[in-house]
């Protein structure tokens, strides 16, 4: 709870710091935007999140949400299928191919590192294979308005994502901090050794882990896709494994594993959002863009190190 | 007798909240083998660690060799020749004997700076021959038994020229025969004028091996004996600061023969061997023998924790088919694992939560947990276990190995044992604890569970046991009644020679 406080005040630090330097950073526009961009971050942050619980890793994520964007976009305008089938598909797709990662990490015991690297290549070439390396979009569609404003409108003037993100980490924060399967995710990440010893089902808990994380990619690949209105296979969604990993982290969790919590990882992503945000309205050239947020992580990893080094005897 | 090597005087340590030494005295002569004993908690480990440069005193003073010296890190403490075998062995398993005892002073060839290997062998090999050991300096650590990496610990102590060799519980992951293959070794290296600080909670090793016994209690000096004074119950005396009364508690419990049933048990360590047994209800069967003897591997293939590993399982009337752990914890027949901290506890996890880990589904509803009832239900274990925790929120890696252990063996009883499987109960836990442990498994016997009980420590099987089973390379070389029960028949099993006295396996 500390740890989260910490990083909490850290969040706020910031944006008074940048209020008082730029008053636009309250304005209703930004905030509307910078909201709108923490809950697409914010989704799949949480599902990799639950993966580094584990002492896993999932380096697919960004590969996966550009293969959910093209197969989204696909079906809708070339293979004109209705839009609830279409969400399924896209969610479905990245559930199996988490599952193939569990299975491949708890089954053929290889390391998840590996397994999801191996998943970025991947998927990003399918995903520019089957478009052709073309960059698609949702023209002037018609047929799927209301999953359109699901995904990208407003609920009493709140970004659709943030209140996905509200909803997604209120049930998340539910199964991992007072739910028997959360129980079993930290006991796990902490000593796998110890979990089996105790009756439970390693394999299932980890391997769920990855479907789960699928699943939260999938939305969030629909919400992404339905911002930025064109799905570039070749660079939609690049990297932004590394940004939940980095929001992760910043929120507490531990690449050992058995450490984190959904409000952490919460507040590491609205903090990153919050710095790039930062960047732009005090001027900071956007070429620097990576390199501040590298520090603030390093930073703040850093903080917590050596608060924790003085905690102890 | 000679001028100490080594003296400390009045060492004193504080942590927040609690002293754990309180001006402490010590002092060892060259060539003297010194015994440090007491309970878990007397400040023993502090005391060494000090030595070892891990902690500095806030007071006192340290001389060596008559001079007075500050330890500020290992490095001050092995120029100081003192070397340290630690209770768990520090070794790296994936390099061969030389590079272990050369790590991180290998001599260097130059001009690139490569390692001089034919020097750390030629170098390694006559100490091998000193310590008794006939095996290659190339040979990997991985492919060495548990003794024989602790005597690579010695020798590579040996190699840095150390006068005073601290040993924490050495014993405890050995066998019989390689016990006193080390005791041996002590009084080698005693002739040789080196100084051995020996700490063990197995006082037959400490009569048989000591000049001269120290104890510390809560912190401070209990008192010494000499040669002449070592006696089993004068330590324990010392120790507890009371008499212990003996630790054998009789059965009182009604036994049905033959309620559990195990058959054709195989391990994927031995796989061509394979194990029977009966045990009675209410019955403490001990499995004696040799470390590597393959007594844990079987609880595990039977458990179903060793994935090729089988076994054919009746429980009362009940044959069970059990291929995981989940499958023989439903049947109420639990493992409490010799590795607390690697397979018996979560440590990272609160008393709590460790408590209730095997039966969570139990303390929820509808897949969420009811923390009360976790809270309530830990603090029933703490309360008949007499577990000594600050509370149930407190880590299990906080608390100390007898706690832990506790907590352990806690975590199942919630669960109603058909069957408890107990492996090295008491491995490392000092002498109070170990009491309370087998009373408390002299009271599940008693109620009706099957125990089974593996142990290297002899008295602690001889004491605990109604009947033993001995193993020796994979399988069981018979069974001792309650009045066969004594050291010699067990011994002789462990070797694999027959004992008249010994029955089969399981009866006709």
């Amino acid at each position: 709870m500390k740890k989260e406080l910490g990083i909490f005040i850290l969040l706020l630090a910031l944006c008074a710091v940048t209020t008082s330097i730029n008053p636009r950073f309250v304005s209703q526009t930004n905030l509307t935007n910078m909201a709108n961009l923490i809950g697409l971050f914010g989704v799949f942050s949480l599902g990799l999140g639950l993966v580094i619980i584990t002492g896993g890793i999932d380096l697919s994520v960004g590969s996966m949400c550009a293969l959910c964007g093209v197969v989204m976009s696909m079906a809708l305008t070339e293979w004109n299928l209705a839009w609830p089938l279409a969400v399924l598909a896209v969610l479905i797709i990245p559930m199996a191919l988490g599952w193939v990662h569990g299975a491949l990490v708890t089954k053929m015991r290889m390391q998840p590192f590996i397994v999801t690297l191996c998943g970025l290549l991947l998927y990003r070439g399918v995903a520019r294979f089957i478009a052709n390396d073309d960059t698609k979009g949702f023209g002037g569609g018609e047929g799927f308005g209301v999953l359109r404003s699901i995904a990208s409108g407003k609920l009493f003037g709140i970004p659709m994502p943030f209140v996905m993100l509200v909803i997604i980490g209120s049930i998340l924060w539910v199964v991992l901090h007072r739910s028997v399967y959360g129980r079993y995710l930290l006991a796990v990440g902490r000593n796998e050794e110890a979990a089996r010893f105790s009756g439970i089902n390693t394999r299932r808990v980890i391997t769920g882990s990855y479907v789960i994380a699928g699943l939260l990619t999938g939305v969030s690949g629909i919400m992404i896709a339905f911002y930025t209105n064109s799905v570039s296979p070749s660079n939609h969604a690049n990297s932004y494994e590394l940004y939940a990993i980095a929001a992760a982290v910043l929120g507490g969790c531990s690449l050992r594993g058995g450490e984190g919590s959904i409000i952490g990882i919460i507040i590491g992503t609205a903090l990153l959002q919050v710095l790039q945000n930062l960047v732009n309205l005090l001027g900071i050239p956007s070429s620097l863009n990576f390199a501040v947020m590298g520090a603030v992580v390093l930073l703040g990893v850093m903080a917590d190190q050596m608060l924790r080094r003085r905690a102890l005897p | 007798m000679d001028a100490p090597i080594l003296e400390m005087r009045g060492i004193s340590k504080r942590f927040p909240g609690v002293v754990a030494l309180d001006r402490v005295s010590l002092s060892i002569a060259p060539g003297e083998v010194l015994a440090l004993c007491g309970e878990n908690g007397a400040g023993k480990s502090t005391l060494m660690k000090i030595l070892g440069g891990v902690y500095r005193p806030d007071e006192g003073e340290l001389l060596v060799g008559g001079k007075p010296v500050t330890i500020e890190n290992v490095n001050d403490s092995m120029a100081l020749g003192i070397g340290f075998i630690h209770q768990e062995l520090n070794v790296l398993d994936n390099l061969d004997i030389a590079a272990n005892i050369f790590l991180g002073r290998e001599p260097l060839i130059a001009p690139f700076q490569w390692i001089d290997r034919k020097k750390i062998h030629a170098d390694t090999e006559p100490l091998l021959k000193r310590l008794g050991l006939n095996i290659p300096s190339t040979t990997l650590l991985r492919n060495l038994s548990i003794a024989q990496q602790q005597m690579v610990e010695i020798a590579k102590a040996l190699s840095q020229n150390a006068r005073i060799i601290i040993m924490d519980e050495p014993t405890s992951s050995l066998t019989l025969t390689e016990t006193d293959c080390l005791l041996d070794l002590i009084a080698g290296l005693r002739a040789e004028g080196v100084s051995i600080i020996y700490i063990s909670h197995r006082l037959g090793e400490v009569s048989r091996c000591a000049d001269r016994v120290e104890v510390l209690r809560d912190g401070k000096n209990a008192g010494g004996l000499s040669r002449s004074e070592i006696h089993h119950d004068h330590i324990v005396a010392k120790m507890v600061g009371r008499e212990i009364k003996s630790q054998r508690v009789p059965s009182e419990a009604v036994k049905t023969p033959g309620f559990f049933k195990v058959r054709n048990a195989r391990s994927s360590r031995y796989p061509d061997q394979c194990v029977s047994f009966d045990a009675a209800r209410g019955e403490i069967l001990g499995f004696a023998g040799l470390v590597g003897a393959g007594r844990s591997e079987i609880m595990k293939a039977m458990v179903g924790l060793d994935e090729q590993g089988h076994a054919e399982v009746q429980l009362g009337e009940k044959s069970l088919v059990i291929r995981h752990a989940r499958d023989s914890i439903g049947n109420g027949i639990f493992l409490v694992p010799e590795d607390r901290r690697g397979e018996g506890l979560v440590t990272a996890m609160s008393v709590r939560e460790n408590t209730t880990l095997p039966s969570l589904n139990s303390y929820s509803t509808s897949g969420i947990i009811n923390k009360d009832r976790e809270t309530a239900a830990a603090k029933e274990q703490i309360a008949s276990l007499r577990i000594k925790t600050p509370g149930a929120e407190a880590l299990v890696r906080n608390l100390s190995g007898g706690n832990q252990q506790k907590v352990a063996i806690g975590k199942w009883l919630a669960m109603g044992p058909k069957v408890l499987i107990l492996d090295e109960p008491t491995r490392g836990i000092d002498v109070g604890a170990k009491a309370e442990i087998y009373k408390l498994i002299r009271t599940l016997a008693n109620n009706g569970a099957v125990i089974l009980i593996i142990s290297s420590d002899m008295e602690e099987v001889l004491h605990l046991s109604d009947r033993i089973a001995v193993m020796h390379e994979g399988r069981i070389t018979g069974v001792l009644d309650e009045a066969d029960c004594n050291e010699q028949n067990v011994m002789q099993l462990a070797v694999g020679r027959p004992v008249p006295a010994a029955k089969p396996s399981f009866g006709s």
